[in-house]
Formats: C-alpha cells, sequence, structure tokens
C-alpha cells in the first residue's frame, strides 16, 4: 500500500469502528434507564446484621425446604440463599449476614438476557421465567452478587408450588407463591432472631419503610445503582 | 508420467475423503456428547455455578471473532482495491461463513435448553447485547451469502462493491457487539471494560488472517501450487502488524485495570498467582502467540513458507490461549461483595473457582472446529475458491 | 390419477390430521381420569383446547401474578391424578400420558412443575 492509501484505509477504519460503537454505547443507555418506580407495591427487606448469628443457618433451611433444594454445597447444587461471614482485616470485626438475589429495581440480570426470561413483576419481585428461559447463564455472568443457580441435572419430585427444572436459570423468588397468598418468604418466618423484616418499601406506613427512615441502612454495592429491593442494617 | 500424476490424484482423492470422514467422525462425537450433556445436564460438563461459561465458549468466541476477522482479506480487495485480496475474497467469504456457523452451533448446543434457541429471535429483549448479537449474527450470514454470489455469479458483478462495503461494515458492528457481551458485565473485574470491542476487533484481524494463511497455504500445497514470494511476504507482514497490534491493545486492557485500585487483585490473579491462568497468558498467549510467530515474521532470515505457516499456528494457539485466560480466569476470580472484607460462603464468596474442563464440553467444541473444516473443505473441492493471481503487480 | 381420486387423497391426507381425541366419542386407549368430576370447561373442548388455557394463564400467572383458582395446573393435577398413585404422568394410562402418547404430542411441562397431586405430596412431605 503507498502511504496515501494506507492514510486512507486507517480513517476508514477509524470512522466505521466509531460507528460500529456508538450504537453500544447508546444500548449501554437504554439498558440502565428508568424504571417504572411508582408501582404501589414494592416488595423488600430489610435485614439486621447486628441480629444474625454466626453460624445459624435457619434461614437456608427453611429456603430449601420450602422451594425444594437438595441443600447440597457442589458447586453445581442451587443455592438461593447462602450466609457469607465477614471479616474486617483491619479491625478484626466479624459479622455474619444472608445473602440472596437483591431484587434490584435496576437488575443486570433482565438487562441482559436474551429472551426476556428474567423478568421483573410490578411489585419488584425479580424472577425467571422458566418457559422462556433457553439457559444461556448470561445473567448469571451479570449478576453481581452470584444470586442465580443453573440447574446441572434433572429434577424429580419438585415441590407443585414452586417448578424447578434442568438446563435453566434460578435464584431466590421472594417466596413469590407464599407473597401472593399474603405470606411471608419463608426465611423471614424462620429466621429466630428476627433479623429479617419483609414487607412493602413503597408503602410509608409499613414496618418497613418506618424503619428503614429510622435507622442507617446499606446496600451492598451500593456502587453500582442498583437500587436493590434488600437492604442490610448495620453492616 | 501421466500414470504418476493419476495415480498421486487417485492418492489425494482418498485422502480427502479421508479427511472429510475423520471431520464426519468429531461431529458425531460432538453430538453424542451433546444428547448427553441433553440427557444428564450440565452436570458432565465441567461448568458450575461460578464458571458459568467454559471450553464451549473458548471455542465458539474464537471461531465468531475468527470469522469476522478472515472478511479483512475480502474488504481490503473489494473496499480498498487491492487486486491481490481481491482474488482472494471468495476464499476469505468462505471461511467467514464456515467459522460462524461452526462457532454458533456450538454456542447453540451448549445451551441449557437448546431446542428454544429461536426464543431470542421471538421474544427479543431489545436492551440484551446477547439478543442484539443473535441479529448480528444473521445478518451477517445473509451478507457474507450475498457477497459472495455477487463475486462469483458475472451478472451480479457491479453489487460486489457495496455488498463488500457493507459486510466490511457489517462485521466491525458484529465484533463490537462480541466485545460489548463482557464489556457490559460491569459488576465483574475481569470485563466490564470500555477496551475489550475495540481489542475484539483487533484481535479478530490477527486470528482471522491467521486462519486464512493457514487455510491458502494448504490449498496452494495441494494443488502444487507456490503462492508468490512477494504475496507471501507481504501477508506475513500484515499478520505481524495485527500480531502487534492485538498485543498492544492487551496490554492496554491490563494497564487500565491496574489503574483502578480495586483491580489490582485481579491483575495479580491473572497475570501472577493464579496458577493455570498466569501460566497460559504468559507461556501460551505472550510466548507462543506473539513473540513466537513476530520472531518468525520480522526476524530477518525468516523468508521461508514454513515460517509464515508456523507463526499463524501460533497466532491460533495463542488465541485460544488467551480466551480460556480471559473467559474462565475472568470468571474464576470471585466476585467482590464487600471490597475490603475477607469474606466466606458455601457458595463459594472470597474462593477462587475451580474448573476442569470433561471430555464432553471440549469434544463440542471440537465439534465446532470440525463443521468449520467441512463446510471450507467440501465448497474449496467442488466450487472454484483458489485464489487466481494475475502475474503480480505491485500495487 | 383422476381428479376425484386426488381429492380424496387429499381428503384422507387432511383427516390424518385431526387428532382422534376431537372425535365427541369413547376414546380408543385406556385412561385413567383420577377423580374427575366437573370440569372448568366441556371435556371435548378441554381435549382441543387445555394447552391454550394452560398457555393463557401460565403467562398470567408467571408474568403478572394474576392468579386464577380455577385454571391453574396444580387444580388439573387435583382432580385428574390417579387415585391410586396420585399422579398424572406416573404410568402409560395416566392422565396426561394416555392421550398425548397416543397423539405423540411431547410434554414438555412436567421437567419442572410437579405431576403429583398438592394434597398428596404435602402429606408425604409434612415432616
Ligand atoms: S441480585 Fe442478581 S439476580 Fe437478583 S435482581 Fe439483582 S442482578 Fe438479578
Ligand atoms: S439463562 Fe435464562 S434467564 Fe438467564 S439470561 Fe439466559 S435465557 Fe435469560
Amino acid at each position: 500500500m503507498s502511504d496515501v492509501q494506507r492514510r486512507n484505509f486507517l480513517k476508514t477504519s477509524v470512522g466505521v469502528a466509531a460507528v460500529a460503537i456508538a450504537p453500544g454505547l447508546l444500548l449501554f443507555k437504554v439498558a440502565h434507564g428508568q424504571s417504572d418506580d411508582d408501582s404501589k407495591v414494592r416488595w423488600g427487606m430489610l435485614i439486621d446484621t447486628s441480629n444474625c448469628a454466626e453460624g445459624c443457618n435457619e434461614c437456608v433451611k427453611a429456603c430449601n425446604k420450602e422451594n425444594g433444594l437438595s441443600g447440597g454445597l457442589a458447586p453445581t447444587d442451587s443455592q438461593w440463599i447462602r450466609k457469607i461471614e465477614i471479616k474486617d482485616v483491619s479491625t478484626g470485626h466479624q459479622f455474619a449476614l444472608p445473602m440472596m438475589c437483591q431484587h434490584c429495581a435496576e437488575p443486570p440480570c433482565v438487562d441482559v438476557c436474551p429472551t426476556g426470561a428474567s423478568f421483573k413483576r410490578y411489585d419488584g419481585i425479580v424472577l425467571v421465567d422458566k418457559h422462556r428461559c433457553i439457559g444461556c447463564r448470561y445473567c448469571m455472568m451479570a449478576c453481581p452478587y452470584k444470586a442465580r443457580s443453573f440447574v446441572h441435572a434433572p429434577l424429580h419430585d419438585q415441590n407443585p408450588d414452586v417448578p424447578r427444572g434442568k438446563g435453566t436459570v434460578e435464584s431466590c423468588t421472594m417466596c413469590v407463591h407464599r407473597v401472593d397468598e399474603g405470606k411471608q418468604p419463608a426465611c423471614a418466618e424462620a429466621c429466630p432472631n428476627k433479623s429479617i423484616l419483609f414487607g412493602n418499601l413503597h408503602d410509608p406506613n409499613s414496618e418497613i419503610a418506618k424503619k428503614i427512615r429510622a435507622v442507617a441502612s446499606t446496600q451492598v454495592r451500593a456502587d453500582l445503582n442498583l437500587n436493590t429491593g434488600v437492604r442490610y442494617q448495620g453492616i | 508420467m501421466m500414470s504418476t500424476s493419476f495415480a498421486l490424484q487417485h492418492k489425494k482423492n482418498r485422502l480427502y475423503y479421508a479427511l472429510l470422514a475423520g471431520a464426519g467422525l468429531v461431529v458425531l462425537l460432538a453430538l453424542y456428547a451433546v444428547s448427553l450433556m441433553e440427557e444428564e445436564g450440565h452436570i458432565i460438563t465441567g461448568m458450575n455455578n461460578q464458571i458459568v461459561w467454559g471450553m464451549p465458549h473458548v471455542f465458539a468466541i474464537f471461531l465468531i471473532v475468527a470469522a469476522s476477522g478472515v472478511l479483512n482479506v475480502a474488504s481490503i480487495g473489494s473496499v480498498f482495491g487491492k487486486a491481490i485480496y481481491k482474488a482472494r475474497a471468495p476464499l476469505a467469504g468462505l471461511l467467514s461463513i464456515a467459522m460462524l456457523s461452526g462457532g454458533l452451533a456450538v454456542l447453540m448446543l451448549d445451551l441449557g435448553r437448546p431446542e428454544r434457541f429461536m426464543l431470542p429471535a421471538l421474544d427479543f429483549n431489545i436492551t440484551s447485547v446477547f439478543a442484539w448479537n443473535t441479529v448480528l449474527y444473521s445478518g451477517m450470514f445473509g451478507l457474507v451469502i450475498a457477497y459472495l454470489w455477487s463475486m462469483m455469479e458475472k451478472r451480479m458483478n457491479v453489487y460486489s462493491k457495496p455488498l463488500g462495503v457493507a459486510v466490511f461494515a457489517w462485521r466491525f458492528v458484529l465484533t463490537t457487539g462480541t466485545g460489548l457481551i463482557f464489556a457490559f458485565l460491569t459488576a465483574r473485574e475481569a470485563y466490564g471494560s470500555a477496551v475489550l470491542p475495540p481489542m475484539f476487533i483487533v484481535m479478530s484481524f490477527a486470528w482471522g488472517m491467521a486462519v486464512f494463511h493457514i487455510v491458502q497455504m494448504v490449498i496452494y500445497a495441494w494443488n502444487d501450487k507456490e503462492l508468490e514470494p512477494e504475496i507471501l511476504e507481504r501477508k506475513k507482514r500484515l499478520l505481524g502488524i495485527f500480531v502487534l497490534g492485538s498485543l498492544y491493545m492487551v496490554v492496554a486492557y491490563h494497564m487500565t485495570n491496574l489503574y483502578f485500585a480495586h483491580r489490582m487483585g485481579f491483575e495479580r490473579f491473572i497475570l501472577l498467582d493464579g496458577g493455570v491462568y498466569p501460566a497460559l497468558f504468559w507461556w501460551g498467549y505472550v510466548l507462543i502467540g506473539n513473540v513466537l510467530p513476530l520472531a518468525l515474521i520480522f526476524l530477518p532470515g525468516m523468508k521461508t513458507r514454513k515460517s509464515a505457516m508456523l507463526a499463524s499456528l501460533a497466532v491460533v494457539l495463542g488465541g485460544f490461549a488467551f480466551l480460556y485466560v480471559f473467559i474462565i480466569g475472568g470468571q474464576a476470580y470471585p466476585l467482590n461483595l464487600f471490597p475490603g472484607y475477607q469474606v466466606s460462603s458455601t457458595f463459594g464468596d472470597g474462593q477462587i473457582g475451580s474448573y476442569t474442563p470433561s471430555i464432553y464440553e471440549i469434544l463440542l467444541g471440537f465439534g465446532g472446529l470440525a463443521i468449520a473444516f467441512i463446510i471450507t473443505t467440501v465448497s474449496v473441492h467442488v466450487l472454484n475458491f483458489m485464489p487466481h493471481d494475475k502475474s503480480y503487480i505491485a500495487d | 390419477m383422476s381428479v376425484p381420486g386426488v381429492r380424496l387423497l387429499l381428503l384422507l391426507l387432511i383427516s390424518l390430521c385431526i387428532p382422534n381425541v376431537w372425535a365427541d366419542q369413547a376414546l380408543p386407549y385406556k385412561i385413567d381420569i383420577g377423580r374427575g368430576g366437573h370440569c372448568v370447561r366441556d371435556p371435548v373442548w378441554m381435549r382441543k383446547n387445555h394447552m391454550h388455557l394452560l398457555i393463557h394463564q401460565r403467562d398470567l400467572t408467571v408474568r403478572e401474578g394474576k392468579r386464577d383458582k380455577e385454571i391453574d395446573l396444580r387444580n388439573c393435577i387435583e382432580c385428574h391424578a390417579s387415585t391410586k398413585d396420585d399422579s398424572v404422568i406416573a404410568r402409560s394410562d395416566s392422565f396426561c400420558v394416555a392421550c398425548h402418547r397416543y397423539e405423540a404430542v411431547k410434554i414438555d411441562c412436567f421437567e419442572c412443575h410437579s405431576g403429583i397431586r398438592k394434597s398428596a405430596w404435602l402429606e408425604r412431605n409434612a415432616k
């Protein structure tokens, strides 16, 4: 190539690359755009970590039983909720908390799902529609909380209220089948220390809304601006 | 005289069918692996809830990225009007389609629910880069086929230039899309970087060019033809420039990561103390994928065809090494939910994920390669994809 | 072939495409209808259209949380699971299997959904 041609080649290439990247950036905006936040209901949780005992596993057990999870701990087993033991390296302060799907208001899993299988209900609960999930696992890559599990093997004898199956992705449903009946999620009910407060974040008179106004609470990875439905107190 | 060439032809024919049968067997084995994965679930692969994308994705992404890059040869021909590249545009287009088919087949067959693969097209989620990519891939298919047709059919020749430009633009968008799949994963330290789309574009040049070299040299050897040394030399040097370019992008990617304090831990892991990943990165990607080919290309006295072949093979191997480190190493490093704290749990928090690829997923990956091989070989055999150079004129 | 011949052949072919269960008569195979009783719609209509009801309701339930007491897979199973083994899928004459096998239509539901009568499942898993 002569110099002029080379320069032309470069110019064209850079131009085309810019044209190619621009829609990507635009898409980024769309993906992180506004959501309808005026629904009357938004289910959420406030978890008091100072009450949550290290070594206690009652919420996890209750979840496994309610949703028919095996409770196995292999890397291929589903875990919808887990206890994380946390240690502040500088002070030695230790504590523990339950971690599960944070039911983000701006859920990355929903943004990336190619089929729309991952979706957010009107009441803020984030679910996988297993009728649509193709098992691509992109949502698992996108979730900042490692909240999702992939069903690695065929399942049998599922709970009639909680359909789950091989080849699809699943995560905490906030016990949607119980919530729709007016009950509490199993973990919240099972916690012996009443560390998990469940309720409607959008009802100013609900216990959870009042408490969130009164005490300091945080979102895990608040830097990501996902507006999580699960909040923590005492971190 | 006559009879020896006839015997040779006969032998070649036999070899041709043997090669095809071999590749067919690999495809069959891959399908067997897929049916087992369907039956028993992904439990029989090495993938798990921490390493959710594994070996199939390494193969698939290599094939797809190289499929886009190989079109570079065609683009230089039709967009920039270079005769020697123009003569090679049909072969480049064919390779692109072949690799795209192989890569997509692997990606699709790895799904947890492969029978629903049409869903993204029906229930399109507009915010998903993944869904976007399905459009990009099918568009690419259509465009390249039209482009090939326009080159091979005399009456369609007039459309060859605009179609070439369209393919040229489309493939940039496509590789950008591939890069964006990772760039959108903002929560992960390995990904979520704006450098990724351009990095993938430049890498696609190098990988595509390397694959093209390999195939072209094999075809020439098969037909007992010699590639003119000038042409070979130029294309070798172009490969060298692409390799340098992609190395530069990889350095930039790691440097920007090092710039962010919170990504230091990840960089330490992937470049220094992560066991197999740093080893693969330095020995596989840097040494075999860059130093070796660059030496073969640019050191004086390396003018043989053999060195070009070796350099291309090394670039391909290096590409695989890079993707393994990028995709699997990137997931092995745990998500950091509580920066500055030490964490542990039953679900791998604070722990490096472990991954051992199983034979089934490796079979699936090779199945993709075999599909690409079969499409290429059969097409080259029945149609005329052999580059025809007029006696070489410097342009 | 003559024109009437072609017509006859076509007719035959078309009639082959009509599932046998649409016929308003006794079914040509053995089926365990469980408790049975009064269905949410007319049984003949159901044979033809149950999947539309189910799919429509499934999207409402999963996506919008609008659950329906009547049209609910669990409700179907409650009535139609065999009284012997509490299942709609366990045997070749179970309620769902009998027809679907005859018509050679794959059932996708029970890879995820339980095919067991909920009341029986709860009893078994009461511990
Ligand atoms: S925590 Fe993860 S799975 Fe749950 S809504 Fe947020 S991104 Fe989705
Ligand atoms: S695995 Fe299922 S839910 Fe997750 S992104 Fe893919 S299709 Fe959507």
